[in-house]
């Protein structure tokens, strides 16, 4: 009986190692009719003392087989994945298949970055209309009728009162109305001036100023805010400079200049040369302005700033016409 | 505003003015802003005053001449010329080789047909001048100097006849008019670089014949509102000639074009003092009397650049017993021009009011340096001191006999502003700990006098009048660049957007994620541009917002509609054969108020634009993400044949359950995309943004997960080409009611065996109870419903 255990076991590893059909294998020796099973049977003619030795022998050809099987298939399954993996190789180098992306205006883009910079320093977003009362776009901005100042900023009018606003100013008027402070806000939006088309000027563009009211704002109040401002929009390691300037509706009235972003302040084509480049106006609200717009100046101070959105994007990304932000060319907008 | 530094040297020393770039930096830092600089004459080199004392004809010319030049040195150099206004004791600019033009241009030693030439004689216009700078003087020939010159041979013709200048050029801010002057920007430069300066005394010697100019003239002010000081006084024996080279030089650099003594004289007074003047020939004031009055309604006036004027009350002229002679602060009037037979001037020194000064110059279209200067408010206290200068300028330069006494009507003085010195606000506001004294002494240079607690602002200084003016203009001086930065100390506040501004930026996402670009186009349009969408004739988006003064036709009203903005993108990205393109914008749209007083409207609308691989059914799937983002429960979408700007049968309105219009979208009609140039198939949408926002419910509300399994139903059901899909939709979730969890339309199919004008469309309906597993018996009944219902209602029938 030992050899037949002994020759069942070789004759099913032969079997199984030849690579004939594993569950035919399994059928034919361990199943209910199979041969093993067959052997065992007549285990009861044995003796007491050679039961137990067969009995472990029978086990352990059966251990044998079932291992030698599940050690096969496992082989068997492995080469059949590396087969169909080796089958279903792809070239990685063909190009993807696209998902279309719409991409978001320059204008936008600079605007929407400048919009998080300040709703992150506490600042609400302001918006006011661009057709305009005379009132709010000058006047209250202590620009009288006549002023000189009215020059720089040709103005387009619909009537004599009503015209297309020349800056976001006027919105901060009218926050100033209906608002006490504490004011921080900004104004992003459209602004219009009666400048013919060319490279470097357009008759419509985007302004975004910013208004802070409270007590005790003071002048470093204004530049430590433009410093931070100017680190998060052109990088860590920008300066600003401060020049004096004149503002009917600011005073005193600065124009800010930031360490040129492509050169670090060394002069290059971009700032031509100087280290500087100049995108802010800003300065301390005038006594006059507050007053108009039922603010005491007396108990409040504040500062105001206000930048042009193309202006920036130009510079940052180095857009040579102002044209192309209005012509929408998706070869130029898919660049962005 | 161009400085000239020979002329700020009478009032500064500006030899201590060592580094210019240095200098204008420092002038930019204190507020002058400087646009630049230039060295007139910088690059000229080696042209030295010479003498001509010998010519002879050259052997191989008929034209050349070799002339020997006695150039201050030992012997005199040859020099040959092809000009042939030069003789023998000329005195004449000789570059001397080697030597430096202007522009680059280089004298050399070298031959002229075999004969030796050391240099070159030079034209006025070789040394970069023209025939204003120096009249009189041939302009094709060699400039021949004023016989004085010969004593100066050797010489550097550039720095002798002061040609050679350095020019700062200012911008200066519309609040600064004394700075528009000489002697407004000594004071400046002296404070910004902390140099001592001073104003030479002027004086006057008259005539003392015992002629007074009560003998000449009379002045009176009938529009005092108008004219605050009017000052004159007359120059007899006048011999009109040009001005010496320093005058005209001196005009030169400040960018003035030097005309006659008289003239000069008026203008550089201006140009040094920052008071306009005016000169007038006597002989032409009818009635020894000058009116300052208002112009009569259409009263014309003939300025002195022969342009006629029609006048009206708005206006100030200066006018004689008969005619206007000069248009107040703006310019002069033909009819008493200086000419060259003058022999009696009167000068005029005035102060005008700005505002009106600006309008009158405005309303004649004439902005000159007088009304430039008068419109930013002037100093009437500077009349006399102008007026002083330009007479002892007539004495200085022989061009007349000054006349005594003076005509000085001053209606309208002001009382000299007194400011509170408040050094602790100063610093307070500025967030600066500048001490008092360097305060007084800042603003002592500026002439401000501070004395027991006041300042005491002078005239020139009308911009000065609240602490946040006196604060600047110690800041300014003592350094913007020094204040420290701080941040704010206040109250926190809550930066955030609004759930409007939320929603814009939502949107716009929204577009990008669906592949559409954004776009931003102008919000000024032609009013043809409704014509080209096909806007009917009585259509109320026809009146727009119209700007009174617009660049063109093309941006002449504010738009009612963005559609043609959209339509005219996709037409130029077509023609420049972008494909595919799918764009959108967050436009803005101006409806006008039926009053013209009031504002317009103004509101967004999302303008959505696709062609190349798009259908109707793309941009419905867009705008129905659109809806479906801003929350909006059970939008409806119905075909809209009537809107002119697309095609009839590919055009659907949607409203919100309760009918409420947020939108059009569909093909943009052949007609109108012909209009565009475009034969291809163009998609648009414009969805009312204020629309979408008053609907919108973008707070996500949870429904648990459904417990029990759904049952699913496919029909199709054969029915007339017209019937709606939409419509079968809609009565098939109605007849199933809260059991009804989706109704998916899976197929259409059109084919013969339907027969002409019909279509199959095929559905797969979902039904779920969110309390319990729906039995087979549930579910037939309602299908069973769902087929009742289509019959009844709709008169269709499951295909067989």
């Amino acid at each position: 009986m030992k050899e037949m255990l002994n020759q069942i076991r070789a004759t099913a590893l032969e079997k199984i190692a030849a690579g004939e059909d594993l569950e035919q294998i399994r059928i034919q020796y361990l199943g209910k009719k199979g041969e093993l099973t067959a052997v065992l049977r007549g285990m009861g003619k044995l003796t007491a003392e050679e039961r137990p030795v067969i009995g472990q022998l029978a086990n352990q050809v059966r251990a044998d087989i079932e291992a030698a099987i599940a050690e096969k298939a496992e082989a068997l399954k492995a080469g059949a994945l590396a087969e169909q993996l080796k089958a279903e190789k792809l070239d990685v180098t063909m190009p993807g298949k696209t998902m279309r992306v719409g991409h978001v205006h320059p204008l936008t883009r600079v605007q929407r970055d400048m919009e998080e910079i300040f709703i992150g320093m506490g600042f609400s977003i302001a918006e006011g209309p661009e057709v305009e009362y005379d009132l709010y776009n000058f006047q209250k901005l202590n620009i009288p009728e006549n002023h000189p100042a009215r020059d720089t900023q040709d103005t387009f009018y619909i009537t004599d009162n009503i015209l297309l606003r020349s800056q976001t100013s006027p919105v901060q008027a009218r926050t100033m109305e209906v608002q006490k402070p504490p004011i921080r806000i900004i104004s992003p939006g459209r602004v219009y001036r009666s400048d013919a088309m060319d490279a470097t000027h357009s008759p419509l563009f985007h302004q975004m100023e910013g208004l802070v009211v409270d007590k005790g704002i003071t002048m470093g109040d204004l530049k430590g805010m433009l410093e931070t401002f100017a680190k998060a929009q052109f990088g860590e390691e920008t300066r600003c400079r401060f020049r004096p300037h004149h503002f009917p509706f600011t005073e005193p009235s600065a124009e800010v200049d930031v360490s040129c972003f492509a050169c670090g302040g060394k002069g290059c084509r971009l700032c031509k040369g100087e280290g500087w480049i100049e995108i802010l106006g800003a300065g301390m609200v005038h006594p006059n302005v507050l007053s108009m717009c039922g603010i005491d100046p007396e108990e409040y101070s504040g500062f105001a700033f206000g930048m042009g959105i193309e202006r920036i994007a130009m510079l940052k990304y180095h857009v040579d016409d102002i044209r192309l932000f209005y012509e929408n060319d998706v070869r130029f907008l898919e660049q962005f | 505003m161009n400085l000239s530094f020979n002329w700020l040297h009478d009032y500064i020393d500006t030899d201590k003015i060592t580094d210019v770039k240095k200098y204008c930096d420092r002038m930019t830092d204190t507020g002058s802003k400087v646009e630049g600089y230039e060295v007139l004459a910088g690059d000229v080199t080696n042209v030295k005053i010479g003498k001509v004392v010998a010519m002879e004809r050259h052997p191989d010319s008929d034209h050349l001449w070799i002339c020997q030049i006695d150039v201050g040195a030992e012997a005199p150099i040859q020099i040959v010329t092809g000009a042939q206004n030069v003789f023998v004791g000329a005195i004449v600019p000789a570059a001397v080789a080697p030597a430096n033009l202007p522009e680059g241009k280089q004298i050399k030693a070298g031959k002229l047909r075999g004969v030796d030439s050391n240099g070159m004689l030079c034209s006025f216009g070789e040394l970069g001048l023209t025939s204003h700078d120096c009249p009189g003087k041939e302009e094709n020939g060699i400039w021949i100097l004023d016989e004085c010159y010969g004593q100066y041979l050797g010489q550097d013709v550039c720095d002798c006849l002061l040609i050679r200048d350095t020019v700062v050029e200012f911008e200066i801010t519309s609040n600064r008019p004394d700075c528009l002057s000489v002697i407004g920007l000594a004071r400046e430069t002296a404070a910004s670089m902390d140099l001592e300066w001073h104003v030479p005394p002027v004086s006057v010697k008259g005539t003392g014949d015992g002629d007074s100019i009560d003998n000449y003239l009379s002045v009176g002010i009938s529009a005092p509102d108008l004219c605050y000081r009017y000052a004159a006084k007359v120059v007899k024996n006048v011999k009109i000639a040009p001005s010496p080279d320093w005058m005209r030089m001196r005009l030169r650099a400040a960018g003035v074009r030097p005309i006659n003594n008289i003239v000069d004289i008026t203008n550089y007074v201006m140009l040094e003092y920052g008071q306009p003047m005016h000169a007038f020939d006597y002989k032409q004031i009818e009635g020894k009397a000058i009116n300052v009055r208002r112009a009569g309604d259409g009263e014309v006036f003939v300025s002195l650049d022969n342009i006629s004027h029609t006048l009206d009350s708005s206006m100030l002229v200066i006018a004689d017993q008969n005619k206007a002679c000069a248009l107040a602060g703006v310019m002069g009037g033909l009819n008493s021009e200086i000419e060259n037979d003058t022999v009696t001037v009167v000068f005029e020194s005035a102060c005008f009011s700005g505002p009106d000064t600006r309008v009158t110059a405005k309303k004649n279209g004439m902005r000159t340096e007088s009304s430039a200067r008068f419109e930013k408010g002037l100093d009437p206290e500077n009349c006399l001191p102008g007026l002083m200068r330009a007479c002892q300028l007539v004495e200085m330069l022989g061009a007349g006999d000054v006349v005594d006494g003076l005509i000085d009507v001053y209606p309208g003085k002001k009382e000299q502003t007194i400011l509170p010195f408040t050094p602790e606000k100063y610093n307070k506001f500025l967030g600066t700990e500048i001490d008092e004294q360097t305060m007084i002494d800042i603003l002592a240079t500026l002439e401000c006098r501070v004395q027991d607690g006041k300042i005491y602002v002078p005239s020139f200084r009308s911009d000065l009048g609240c602490m946040q003016d006196i604060a600047e203009e110690i800041v300014r001086i003592w350094g913007y660049d020094k204040i420290p930065s701080s941040c704010i100390k206040a109250e926190t506040t809550q930066g955030m957007r609004t759930p409007k501004q939320k929603l814009f930026v939502a949107t716009e996402q929204l577009m990008y994620g669906m592949g559409i670009s954004q776009i931003q186009t102008f919000s000024f349009i032609s009013p043809k541009y409704y014509d080209a969408i096909a806007l009917p004739a009585d259509s109320a988006l026809r009146t727009s917002v119209v700007i009174s003064n617009p660049l063109g036709e093309d941006t002449s009203v504010m738009r009612t509609t963005a559609l043609p903005s959209l339509m005219e993108v996709l037409q130029r990205n077509n023609n420049f054969s972008n494909q595919n393109v799918r764009l959108f914008e967050m436009a803005t749209i101006y409806l006008p108020d039926a009053d013209p007083a009031l504002l317009p409207e103004e509101k967004t609308v999302v303008t959505i634009g696709m062609y190349g691989d798009a259908d109707f059914y793309c941009m419905k799937g867009a705008v129905e993400n659109l809806l479906k983002m801003a929350g909006v429960k059970a939008p409806v979408y119905t075909a809209c044949t009537e809107n002119p700007s697309y095609h009839p049968g590919r055009c659907a309105t949607v409203t919100t359950a309760d009918g409420k219009y947020l939108g059009v979208f569909g093909q943009i009609h052949p007609v109108v995309a012909d209009n565009y140039g475009m034969n291809i198939p163009v998609l648009c949408a414009e969805i009312d943004f204020d629309a979408l926002f008053a609907v919108c419910n973008t707070e996500p509300d949870y429904k648990p997960l459904p417990k029990f399994p759904a049952a699913t139903r496919d029909y199709a059901f054969v029915c007339e080409e017209e019937l709606e899909v939409g419509k079968i939709m809609s009565v098939i979730a109605k007849a199933g009611g809260t059991l009804v969890e989706n109704v998916e339309l899976f197929d259409i199919y059109r084919g013969e065996k339907l027969g002409a004008g019909k279509k199959s469309v095929a559905f797969r309906v979902t039904l779920r109870a969110a309390d319990r597993t729906l039995t087979v018996e549930e579910a037939d009944k309602i299908s069973k419903k769902i087929i009742n219902d289509l019959k009844f209602k709709l008169g269709i029938a499951l295909r067989a």
